[in-house]
């Protein structure tokens, strides 16, 4: 971005990257990457945006990606890339702050000269006044008023209206008129107006704004980037990092334990567990051997393999993925704003008021000059002043209280159609339960087994051994010393303990229906220690609540349909397993072809064309970058209870923005009569506006307290 | 009257000046990290951050 750009280094062009830290809380933790970055050779500078939860480093292009981030996990930093699509605002809010600067400072002057006219300055003063006015507000207007002319303009050609079709047509006629009146050496001027009114309108725009970037940066700084690239191997045998845009067919990639696949390919060499939740939705790894297929952005979870590249880039299966899911948004982007909504019936009567009242005065016998001003106020007089504010203002207050709650909302449509729901899906793995295993029952082993398991499990990076090994270590079990440890992909680990074998793995009677693990020590019958993937806190009272505001829940899952039906019966709603992505899609579909406005809720990959699908969706924080892209709104933390608690804020705020409009319509009832029949000056004008602007906003903070 | 000529064209400047610092501010992004910079006044070392990575290459 702007930043002061560091000196660069003697001679060498630099390359800047971008990496999201989630982890950053303190000053301490600026300071810390800041500085312990810039101590690493190769890089240049390091600069930290707390906001958006990011640093962006200068280095020497010879740094590939997963040198810096092992630079900043040497610094303790879980971080992750960020692509160029991501690469900071895209500049709206800041266009729209500098129009807001210059319509307040134009607004202020203007007003200051208007007051000298109005406490009875006269002859030329006025006159000289009244230029002063203009000189100040022709630029303001053409420069200030840019994006409601340009947003007008647009919708005209497209064959319908939208808010800014009144407020470009008032502005630009009080401005002409009021010009008019200036050259004319006459009495009245509403440049005040034209500006304050832009002011007002900016304002409203630019909170809109300022809530879409504040969602996105939250969003994207909690982005688990899926794979950046891969080391491809060369017929030379030397191996070196590629970018997975770079990636081709025939390639071979060497794949670490713990990595993600940056393409679809077939195993050479080796067996590793596969963890496939992202497509899949199953909580399970599943082994793949030399010979099986692998898909990108699966995980990596057992041990280093080789793999042949089939397809990369668009060819891939995530990105057929992605297809279905950009096909699904479509139809949201049809939604109209409800701002947009009211616009509709807003502009023409408005318009035909105006025409009315000139074609009214005009037959009473009055000049087209006074016709003219009274038609003009009439325009200032309706704008839509308090209804441009009604919207964001309310809006604007609900996303900060529900951010503190845990909620980000991305923008303010979606928080109307948050509001509309009526129907809710939920997708199981990573949604409504915790998406990792725990086990269930270890109070059945002694210190001396629970010793023996700890040091097997903790010499595999499989999700049940890691699983074990924090319960137990949480549990301040002692690690015993087993020796010649070896893990076979598939079946488990074995060692020596004592000279006996002792083995944790596959248990030998697989019933098939729950993750299970079994340990057995020497000639002694092995025990099944069992695991579950636990519910999020708070998920049954938040099944239950949303049932209470209307939204009757179900499950759509691609995992096996037992655990499915066993998840479903502990919260008493209907459950389908077994689905995969499209399945998901036209179940959604179906539900919106039955008139339901459906609330998704889902986290991974599979279920990004369901959450692109659904009038209004939702995913937890912990969920994959591409459908925390695809949803409307994240939720942090561990427990479920954001989501009841964003549907009840989005009423809420629903309701305050009915009240609001009920307000400007109000004042439009008392103040249009007095347009009509001539009685506003451009004194009584401004007074009306300001005034039913405050009343909206002061309404609209009443919404700091609805998440609670 | 005379007064007026010279304050108007006075107070507008100032004005003006004001919006433009404003601009210049905008521009070199220091409104892009505000919680950022409430916290930076917490760091002690930071003048002294920005000289050395250079002497290392």
């Amino acid at each position: 971005m702007n930043n002061p750009a560091p000196l660069p280094v003697a001679g060498a062009a630099l390359a800047i990257s971008r990496f999201a830290v989630p982890g950053m809380r303190c000053a301490g933790c600026i300071a810390k990457l800041e500085n312990g970055l810039a101590a690493v050779p190769g890089i240049a500078a390091a600069r930290v945006n707390f906001t958006a939860k990011q640093v962006q480093i200068s280095h020497d292009p010879a740094l590939t990606a997963p040198a810096l981030l092992k630079a900043l996990a040497g610094l303790g930093f879980e971080a992750s890339p960020l692509g160029d699509a991501l690469a900071g605002p895209d500049g709206e809010a800041r266009q729209l702050v500098k129009a807001l600067a210059v319509a307040g400072f134009a607004a202020m002057n203007i007003m200051l000269l208007s007051v000298s006219v109005w406490s009875g300055a006269g002859g030329l003063t006025r006159d000289l006044f009244h230029w002063l006015s203009a000189l100040i507000a022709l630029p303001t207007v053409a420069y200030a008023g840019q994006p409601f002319f340009r947003s007008a303009w647009n919708a005209l050609k497209a064959g319908h209206t939208n808010m800014d079709v009144p407020i470009s047509i008032g502005v630009t006629l009080a401005t002409a008129l009021s010009l008019f009146e200036t050259i004319t050496h006459g009495a009245h001027a509403y440049f005040d107006s034209a500006v304050m009114l832009l002011f007002f309108l900016l304002a409203g725009r630019w909170l809109d704004a300022v809530m879409r970037d504040r969602a996105r940066d939250g969003v994207s700084a909690l982005l688990k980037h899926m794979a950046a690239g891969a080391l491809v191997v060369g017929d030379d045998g030397q191996s070196q990092w590629m970018k997975a845009a770079d990636i081709r067919p025939g390639m071979k990639m060497l794949l670490a334990s713990g990595e993600r696949l940056a393409a679809d390919g077939v195993i050479l060499n080796g067996r590793s567990h596969f963890d496939q939740s992202l497509i899949t939705g199953e909580a399970m790894p599943v082994a793949i051997g030399p010979g099986g297929t692998v898909l990108a952005g699966t995980l990596n979870t057992g041990d280093a393999v080789e793999v042949a590249v089939t397809a990369a880039g668009a060819d891939t299966s995530i990105a057929d993925i992605a297809r279905l899911m950009q096909d699904a948004a479509q139809g949201r982007s049809r939604y109209v704003r409800i701002a947009d909504r009211a616009a509709r019936l807003y502009a023409p009567a408005v318009h035909t008021l105006a025409l009315c009242s000139f074609i009214g005065w005009m037959l009473a016998g009055a000049g087209w000059h006074e016709a003219l001003l009274i038609a003009v106020a009439v325009l200032i007089i309706t704008c839509p002043c308090a209804l441009g504010l009604a919207v964001p203002a309310a809006q604007i207050v609900a996303t900060g209280a529900l951010m503190k709650a845990g909620v980000l909302v991305k923008d303010g449509s979606a928080l109307e159609r948050l509001a509309e729901a009526d129907a809710a899906v939920f997708d199981k793995t990573g949604t409504l339960t915790l998406g990792s295993p725990e086990p269930v029952d270890l109070s059945m082993l002694d210190a001396t087994q629970s010793g023996i398991a700890l040091a097997l499990a903790q010499c595999s990076r499989h999700p049940l051994s890691e699983a074990l090994r924090t319960a137990l270590t949480a549990a301040g079990t002692v690690p015993q010393r087993v020796t010649l440890v070896t893990e076979t992909p598939g079946e488990g680990l074995t060692g020596q303990w004592h000279g006996q074998v002792v083995r944790l793995g596959r248990p030998a009677s697989d019933d098939g229906d729950m993750m299970a693990a079994a340990l057995s020590i020497g000639a002694a019958p092995e025990f099944l220690l069992r695991f579950a993937d636990p519910l999020r806190p708070a998920a049954a009272a938040t099944i239950a609540e949303l049932a209470h505001l209307g939204l009757p829940a179900r499950i759509l899952s691609g995992d096996r349909p037992e655990p499915v039906a066993a998840v479903a019966q502990a919260l008493g709603v209907p459950g389908e397993g077994g689905l995969n992505p499209a399945d998901k899609l036209a179940a959604i579909k179906s539900l919106a072809a039955n008139g339901r406005r459906v609330l998704m809720v889902g986290d991974g990959l599979n279920d990004g064309p369901a959450l692109a699908a659904g009038h209004v969706s939702m995913a937890p924080g912990s969920a994959a970058d591409a459908s925390q892209n695809a949803a409307d709104a994240v939720f942090l933390g561990s427990s479920l209870a954001p989501v009841a608690t964003a549907i009840r804020a989005a009423r809420a705020t629903q309701a305050v923005v009915r009240q609001n409009f009920a307000l400007a319509i109000g004042y439009n009832i008392i103040a249009v009569p007095l347009a009509i029949s001539g009685l506003v000056t451009p004194l009584v004008a401004a007074l009306a506006m300001s005034g039913s602007s405050i009343i909206v906003v002061a309404n609209a903070l009443r919404l700091k307290g609805s998440t609670r | 009257m005379n007064g007026i000529l010279f304050l108007i064209p006075v107070a507008l400047g100032l004005g003006l000046l004001g919006l433009f610092a404003f601009f210049w501010a905008v521009g070199r992004g220091q409104f892009d990290d505000l919680d950022g910079a409430a916290l930076r006044i917490f760091m002690d070392e930071e003048p002294a951050e920005k000289e050395p990575p250079d002497a290392a290459l």
